[in-house]
């Protein structure tokens, strides 16, 4: 009932207020995204283990530092559904909170990088000149590093750990998300819109941040959920490392890099962060292939 | 009301617009005519502020515009863009479009004002919250003229405003764009490639032919053939030749 | 009869509606000029991309007769249909800008699309590139051949797109508003050479445009169309005698440089003529 009379109302060819014109949007860009299958299967896995993590301490069935030497390496059973690692901790637990670690990581990267990326493309792509080519040559600095390399340097510069690993990816990640930007802007910055916008007597900065960022954005969303499985992975690779979350701290990679010892004996120690991580890399890709057909703005 | 005098307008080496002055009187309507290149586009640019790569002299109401516009600048001046779906922000719905200026200069009633712009241009209450993508080409077309008219201007630039249109659509904007022009005192510089949409809203008009304006006359010489340079006289026979069925 | 559409209906669904965008048209064409006029969303480019299969895939075309030279459109394969668009059929759209390969020259495009139909050596290609160039009446084929298309203007590009067009000999041309984007002197120019190389080459034309007046001077017939439905057809030397007051609105409402006129007459769209 308020289910259909949310439908009507949004889909109102003729809204009354700005709200509604804008539900109005949201709501078709969400039927649109609906109907492709794929990224709707990608949208619930990431629900999935977003609530999965979230849920941590009431769903794992022990605490996931809690050893127990004498029931090692133990193979999966009904007590522990995916067997217990070197130290007999439960990886099923690990995995639950290791979620929360991993994704938690991936999080702050991207709220940390496309806002950046977005403002330095936009100033850049908008402004020219000097300020542009200022701006593109730091960008070409941090890209022209591979990025696990620079994201090593760097951890091992600071401290190993979470924060820093989150800074450190953070620092490889920017890049591409300033030239996408910088691009978009640079198309959007010559239509007869912009110069209406300029016809105004609006400032620079209110046609960059009210006019010319919005329609940056879904490309970038689209290019953040395509990244977020690189993201992981270079946690994971950081975690690998020893760059990354630190030794009890059950994040997927570090988990990986602990395992790797009894990857031939003991599969299933290094097989399930690794399932973990590859599903949730798989779905991120999922969901940003679906949001990119729906958010283009070439398309409407 | 509008005085351009030797306007010189160049990107990079290349000088696209050589020399060109005209005077518009208060309340008149000037048309420029010429093919796509001869520099007419340029011109209108340059007098809205949106190209400050000229020299020479540009004034509105006896006062001459720098290169760089103050934002009072554009209370008095406004344009309107050839194409209406390029030049309505696609994201953006019609009552914040129209919001925009009046939010610049902090100017009062907002909601009232974008009430009285809609009614303007005939367009019913019901597009306000509606986006650019649902509205027909005529009816963007309206919004952009109610965009250019909402504070009030003094002077229109419309730079072919009926070019991407149906037929049926361009007479209803070339009569609503009298209308107002009447209504309200408005100072017209009308550029088109056509002749005849110029003939019908401007009673003077100059030719260009690359980057100069090779001829002034009124609409009343154009039609009685009395023009001066061969480029006018070509523009007329084919107009003329196409305009009436075979 | 080079085309043959009778009841033509073309319907775009999406997941909860239909919309019938062209709604039962019929027009036959031999080797003759046929102007179909019209606004935008009267259905007159739909009909004519029906006519290559040249739809998005959403449309559903129904029709009791469809065909090109006695070939049966709907029910002709993919590859049929690759057999005459382009070969039997050209196609000249609006803007040459989007249909011209960018990073290649004129020259070696126009001999592409002679060597797919006619299959020669590279180097007769390359003269029969310039032939055509020629005969689109351009003054230095030779040079023109040899630019790349953003160094020529966009009548040039138009002309060029006409030639390549013209590579396969063609019986019929299609020209969806070709000069909607070009100066007016040179609007007249490209509808002049078109005009010239259809009648000289025998083939048939269907012009597209928004343009009454216009289309009438460079065809023997003119299709009226509205909302979907061809609304009056006739010679084009007959315009002034039109019955129709969609006809009528069309004609009245251009502004005219001769006969000013105060107010431009509106169309006042009957509800009458979507279904006559």
């Amino acid at each position: 009932m308020i289910q259909t009379s949310f439908r009507n109302w949004a889909l109102d060819e003729t809204p009354a207020s700005r709200s509604q014109a804008n539900w109005g949007r949201r709501y078709r860009i969400w039927l649109s995204l609906k109907s492709n299958p794929l990224a709707m299967i990608g949208l619930g896995i990431i629900l999935l283990f977003a609530l999965l993590s979230l849920f941590a301490p009431l769903i794992a069935p022990y605490d996931p530092s809690l050893q127990n030497l004498g029931n090692r390496l133990a193979r999966p059973s009904a007590g522990h559904w995916f067997g217990t690692d070197e130290l007999g901790r439960d990886i099923l637990s690990r995995i639950l909170f290791g979620g929360r670690v991993t994704l938690g990581m991936v999080v702050s990267v991207v709220a940390v990088v496309a806002p950046i990326g977005l403002a330095v493309g936009c100033v850049a792509g908008y402004m020219g000149g000097v300020v542009d080519s200022a701006l593109m040559r730091i960008t070409d600095v941090f890209l022209a590093f591979p990025r696990l390399i620079l994201a090593l340097a760097f951890v091992a510069a600071l401290k190993p750990g979470v924060e820093s690993a989150i800074l450190a990816i953070a620092l490889t990640a920017w890049p591409p998300y300033a030239r996408l930007a910088r691009a978009e802007t640079m198309t959007i910055r010559n239509t007869d819109y912009v110069a209406a916008y300029r016809l105004t007597g609006a400032s620079r900065w209110r046609i960059m941040l009210r006019h010319i960022a919005p329609l940056c954005v879904p490309s970038l969303i689209v290019r953040t959920t395509l990244d977020m499985s690189s993201i992981i992975i270079t946690a994971a690779s950081l975690g690998f490392l020893g760059m990354g979350a630190q030794a009890p701290s059950p994040e997927w990679g570090a988990m990986i890099a602990t395992a790797k010892r009894f990857i031939f004996e003991q599969w299933w120690v290094a097989t399930i962060p690794g399932i973990a991580i590859f599903m949730v890399s798989l779905a991120f890709n999922f969901l940003g292939d679906g949001l990119r057909d729906v958010l283009d703005p070439k398309q409407n | 009301m509008i005085k351009v005098d030797q306007l010189r307008i160049s990107f990079g080496t290349h000088e696209v617009v050589r020399g060109v002055s005209f005077d518009v009187p208060r309340g008149g309507s000037f048309g420029i005519v010429g093919e796509s290149g001869s520099g007419k586009s340029t011109v209108l640019r340059a007098m809205a502020g949106l190209n400050e790569d000229w020299s020479g002299r540009i004034a509105f109401d006896g006062n001459s515009a720098p290169l760089k516009r103050p934002p009072v600048f554009f209370r008095q001046v406004q344009m309107v863009f050839q194409d209406p779906f390029g030049s309505l922000h696609p994201r953006q719905t019609v009552d914040r479009i129209l919001s925009e200026l009046l939010l610049v200069h902090t100017l009062p009633d907002i909601e009232k004002r974008i009430k009285q712009a809609l009614s303007d241009v005939a367009l019913p209450q019901t597009v306000r919250f509606r986006y650019p993508h649902q509205l027909s080409g005529g009816q963007r077309q309206r919004v952009a003229i109610a965009r250019a008219l909402i504070a009030e201007p003094q002077i229109l630039l419309l730079d072919e405003p009926t070019s991407a249109l149906d037929v049926s659509v361009q007479a209803e904007i070339l009569n609503l764009l009298a209308d107002l022009r009447q209504a309200r005192n408005l100072t017209y510089v009308l550029v088109s490639h056509n002749l005849a949409v110029i003939a019908h809203l401007c009673p003077q008009l100059g030719v260009m032919l690359n980057g100069e304006m090779v001829e002034q006359l009124s609409t009343d010489d154009l039609r009685a053939g009395r023009t001066k340079h061969a480029h006018t006289a070509d523009l007329r026979t084919l107009s003329i030749n196409l305009e009436e069925p075979a | 009869m080079l085309v043959d559409i009778k009841n033509l209906r073309i319907a775009f669904e999406t997941r909860t509606s239909r919309f019938e965008a062209v709604r039962g048209v019929s027009m036959q064409l031999g080797t003759e000029k046929l102007g179909i006029v019209g606004e935008s969303g009267s259905g007159k480019s739909l009909t004519a991309r029906a006519l290559m299969k040249l739809l998005p895939n959403n449309a559903k075309i129904e029709a009791d007769t469809l065909s090109f030279d006695g070939i049966d459109i709907l029910g002709a394969s993919e590859r049929g249909m690759r057999q005459i668009r382009g070969k039997r059929a050209g196609f000249i759209l609006q803007d040459p800008k989007y249909s011209l390969n960018p990073v290649k020259t004129v020259g070696s495009q126009i001999a592409e699309s002679w060597r797919t139909h006619k299959k020669g050596s590279r180097k007769e290609a390359a003269e029969a590139a310039i032939e055509l160039l020629d005969q689109v009446m351009i003054r230095n084929p030779r040079k023109v051949a040899a630019a790349y298309p953003n160094e020529i203007s966009g009548g040039m590009g138009q002309r060029v797109m006409i030639a390549m067009m013209l590579a396969p000999d063609p019986e019929l041309l299609i020209a969806d508003e070709p000069t909607s984007a070009l100066d007016a002197t040179v609007q007249a120019e490209i509808l002049r050479l078109i005009d010239d190389l259809v009648s000289r080459r025998g083939m048939g034309l269907i012009l597209i445009s928004h343009d009454l007046p216009l289309v009438s001077h460079f065809c023997d017939r003119v299709a009226v169309m509205y909302s979907g439905r061809v609304v009056e057809e006739l010679k084009a030397s007959e315009l002034v005698k039109a019955q129709h007051p969609y006809t009528k609105g069309l004609l009245n409402c251009m502004p005219s440089l001769m006969h000013p006129k105060e107010r431009l007459p509106v169309l006042n769209r009957d509800a009458a003529w979507l279904n006559p």
